[in-house]
C-alpha cells in the first residue's frame, strides 16, 4: 500500500498540452496491440523485484521468535471476544511433556511403588503387635471434634485422590471397561466430585492443620526417633511425645506440600479470575505432583494406623487408646498423662452419662 | 485418505473477519464462542501480517493426548472431533492446544466450564440424528461433500482448506508465482512451502 501512493504522489502535476495528449493516446494504443501477444507471458514471469515492492513484507526471524515465545507487541490484535491469546501457545506442549511423559507415568510408579512396599512390608515383618499385654486401663486421645474432623478430612482426602486418579489415569481403564455411557457418567461424576470437594477440603485441612498445631512442633527427641527408625532400627522404643517423629512429619508434609495442593487447587478450580493458561498449567502441574506424592505417603499413614499397629486405630474411633500402647509408642506423652487413666467400667460409666469426654480434657 | 488442513497464505489475508462471521452462521456457534479467530501481528506498522486461526487438526494433536476422558477421535480425514457427551469441561485440552482453538461456555458458578466447543472443519460430530448434530457442532458440509465455509467465503482465498497435498501444491504454486524469497512463511525453518500444510503440533 505504502508503494502504491508513493507511485500516484509521483505523477506531474503540469497539465500536458492538447497536442501531446493526442500523441500519448496514439502511443498508448500502439503499445496496448503490441503488448496484447506479451502479456501472458508477463504474468506468468512476473518480475520478482517488482512483487518484492508490493509485497507484504517478509517476517523477520525476530517476528518468530517472538511468536513462539509467546510474547505479544503492542500492536498485536485478537478478533476474538475478550482475548488474551497470543498467537502461538508456547507452552502448551511443554505442559503435554510434563504431564504425559513425567508425572503419569512416575506418579502411578509412586503410587503403586509405595502400595507394594507396604503389601511386602506386611507380609514379611508383619504388624507391629504391642510387647507387653494391655492393662485394660484406658487413656483419653482424641476428642469427638477433632475425631470428626479426621474423618471428615479423611474422606475427602480419599475421594479427592480416587476421583484425581480417575481424571489422571481412569480413561486407561474404565473407558474400555465400561463402555461410553458408564464412563460418561463417571468421569463427569469424579470432575464434579473433585471441584466441589476441593474447596471444602482444604478450608478443613487448615482447621485441622490449626487445632495440631501445638502437638507437633518439632522437637530434639524426634531427631532420635528417625534414627531408629520409629523403632524398626535397634532394640526399644524411641523417645515420642503426643506426636511421634513420624506423625509430626506427616502433618508438616500436609502443612507444605498439602497446602501447595490446595493453593493449586484453587487456582484451576475457579478459571473465573482471569487466570491464563500458562499460569494454570503450572497450577496442575504443581497440583498433580504434590497430590500424586501425597497419595503415596497417605497410604503409609493409613496403613500404621489401621493395620500396621495394634492398638492405633482405636484412638482415632473411640477416642482413647490402651496405657500400654501409649507407653510404648508415646513414653513421653504417657508419663505426662498416666495418672489420667481411667478403667473400662469407668469408661463405660462415663459413655453412659453421655459424655463420652473427661471433663478436664486437653482441648485437642 | 485425504489429510484435511487449513492453511492462511498471510501475504493475502487483509483480516476483512469474513471467515470468523461465516463460521459462526455456518455453525450456528452460540453465544461468546467464537471458533475462528483472526490476529494481527504489528497493526499499523510496515511489517503488519494477519492471520486466520482456528482448530488445524493436528496430526499428532496435543488436545487428544491430554484428555481425560479421551473424548477426541480423528476422522478418515483427518479432522479431529470431539464427543461433548463425554467432555467434562476440565480444561486440559485448552492448556495444551498451540492455537487457542477449545473454547468454554461460562454459564454455570465460580466459573466452571461448560462442554468444550472447537472448530470441526464444517464435519458435525457424533450424534443420533442430524438436528443433534447440528445442535451441539454446527453443520457437516463435509458429509455434503462441501469444505468449511471460512475457507470458500475468504474474499482473497487466504484461507485455503482441503487435503494437505492440495493445500500444499495451491500454496506451492503461488510462492513460485511470487517468486521471491519472502513468497511464503519466510524465515521460518518449520514452514518450507513443501511441508506448509504441516501438521502444527510437530517438533522441528
Amino acid at each position: 500500500m505504502t508503494t502504491l501512493t508513493m507511485t500516484t504522489a509521483q505523477v506531474p502535476s503540469r497539465a500536458p498540452s492538447w497536442r501531446q495528449r493526442c500523441w500519448r493516446l496514439c502511443l498508448m494504443l500502439v503499445l496496448l496491440v503490441a503488448s496484447l501477444g506479451v502479456t501472458q507471458l508477463a504474468v506468468a514471469q512476473a518480475d520478482p523485484n517488482r512483487e518484492m515492492t508490493t509485497a507484504a513484507p517478509g517476517i523477520t526471524a525476530e517476528q518468530w521468535r517472538q511468536v513462539r515465545s509467546g510474547e505479544t507487541g503492542p500492536n498485536y490484535r485478537d478478533s476474538r471476544h475478550e482475548s488474551n491469546y497470543n498467537l502461538i501457545n508456547a507452552s502448551g506442549e511443554t505442559w503435554r511433556i510434563l504431564r504425559n511423559r513425567w508425572v503419569s507415568p512416575f506418579g502411578l510408579i509412586a503410587v503403586l511403588g509405595m502400595a507394594s512396599v507396604i503389601t511386602l512390608f506386611y507380609l514379611v515383618i508383619g504388624r507391629k503387635h504391642l510387647d507387653e499385654p494391655r492393662t485394660g486401663r484406658k487413656l483419653f486421645r482424641w476428642s469427638l471434634f477433632m475425631r470428626s474432623l479426621h474423618w471428615t478430612v479423611a474422606t475427602l482426602f480419599i475421594t479427592l485422590a480416587l476421583t484425581g486418579l480417575n481424571l489422571l489415569y481412569g480413561k486407561f481403564v474404565f473407558r474400555t471397561l465400561f463402555g461410553d455411557a458408564v464412563w460418561a457418567w463417571m468421569i463427569s461424576a469424579s470432575k464434579v466430585l473433585h471441584n466441589y470437594l476441593g474447596p471444602m477440603f482444604g478450608i478443613l485441612l487448615i482447621v485441622l492443620l490449626v487445632k495440631l498445631l501445638k502437638d507437633n512442633i518439632p522437637k530434639k527427641h524426634d531427631l532420635q526417633w528417625f534414627k531408629q527408625g520409629g523403632g524398626l532400627v535397634g532394640k526399644g522404643h524411641p523417645d515420642a511425645g503426643f506426636a511421634n517423629g513420624g506423625e509430626k512429619a506427616w502433618y508438616w508434609l500436609l502443612a507444605t506440600a498439602g497446602l501447595i495442593v490446595v493453593a493449586s487447587g484453587f487456582v484451576l478450580d475457579f478459571p473465573n479470575y482471569g487466570q491464563g493458561r500458562d499460569t494454570m498449567q503450572w497450577a496442575n502441574i504443581i497440583h498433580a505432583v504434590g497430590a500424586l506424592g501425597l497419595t503415596a505417603v497417605a497410604l503409609g499413614h493409613i496403613y500404621i494406623g489401621t493395620v500396621g499397629t495394634e492398638g492405633s486405630l482405636e484412638g482415632m474411633t473411640t477416642g482413647y487408646v490402651d496405657e500400654t500402647w501409649a507407653k510404648e509408642h508415646h513414653n513421653l506423652w504417657y508419663e505426662e498423662v498416666k495418672d489420667q487413666a481411667i478403667s473400662e467400667e469407668e469408661l463405660a460409666a462415663r459413655k453412659a452419662g453421655g459424655s463420652s469426654e473427661p471433663s478436664t480434657a486437653k482441648p485437642s | 485418505m485425504a489429510q484435511m488442513k487449513f492453511m492462511c497464505d498471510a501475504e493475502r489475508c487483509i483480516e476483512c473477519n469474513g471467515c470468523v462471521t461465516a463460521c459462526k452462521n455456518a455453525n450456528d456457534v452460540e453465544w461468546g464462542i467464537q471458533r475462528r479467530r483472526v490476529v494481527t501481528l504489528n497493526d499499523g506498522e510496515a511489517d503488519e501480517m494477519s492471520i486466520s486461526v482456528a482448530c488445524m487438526h493436528c496430526d499428532d494433536a496435543p488436545c487428544m493426548a491430554v484428555c481425560p476422558t479421551d473424548c477426541f477421535y480423528k476422522t478418515d480425514d483427518g479432522i479431529v472431533l470431539h464427543d461433548k457427551d463425554l467432555c467434562i469441561g476440565c480444561g486440559y485440552c485448552l492448556y495444551a492446544c498451540p492455537f487457542g482453538a477449545p473454547q468454554f461456555p461460562q454459564q454455570n458458578a465460580f466459573g466452571e466450564r461448560g462442554k468444550m466447543d472447537k472448530c470441526t472443519f464444517c464435519a458435525g460430530g457424533p450424534a443420533e440424528t442430524k438436528e443433534e448434530e447440528y445442535q451441539k457442532y454446527g453443520s457437516n458440509r463435509i458429509a455434503e461433500g462441501k469444505l468449511p465455509l471460512c475457507a470458500e467465503m475468504c474474499s482473497t482465498k487466504a484461507l485455503l482448506a482441503g487435503d494437505a497435498q492440495d493445500v500444499a501444491d495451491i500454496f506451492r504454486q503461488r510462492v513460485v508465482h511470487r517468486g521471491h524469497k519472502d513468497g511464503a512463511w519466510s524465515n521460518n525453518p518449520q514452514a518450507s512451502t513443501d511441508n506448509l500444510a504441516y501438521d502444527a503440533a510437530r517438533k522441528g
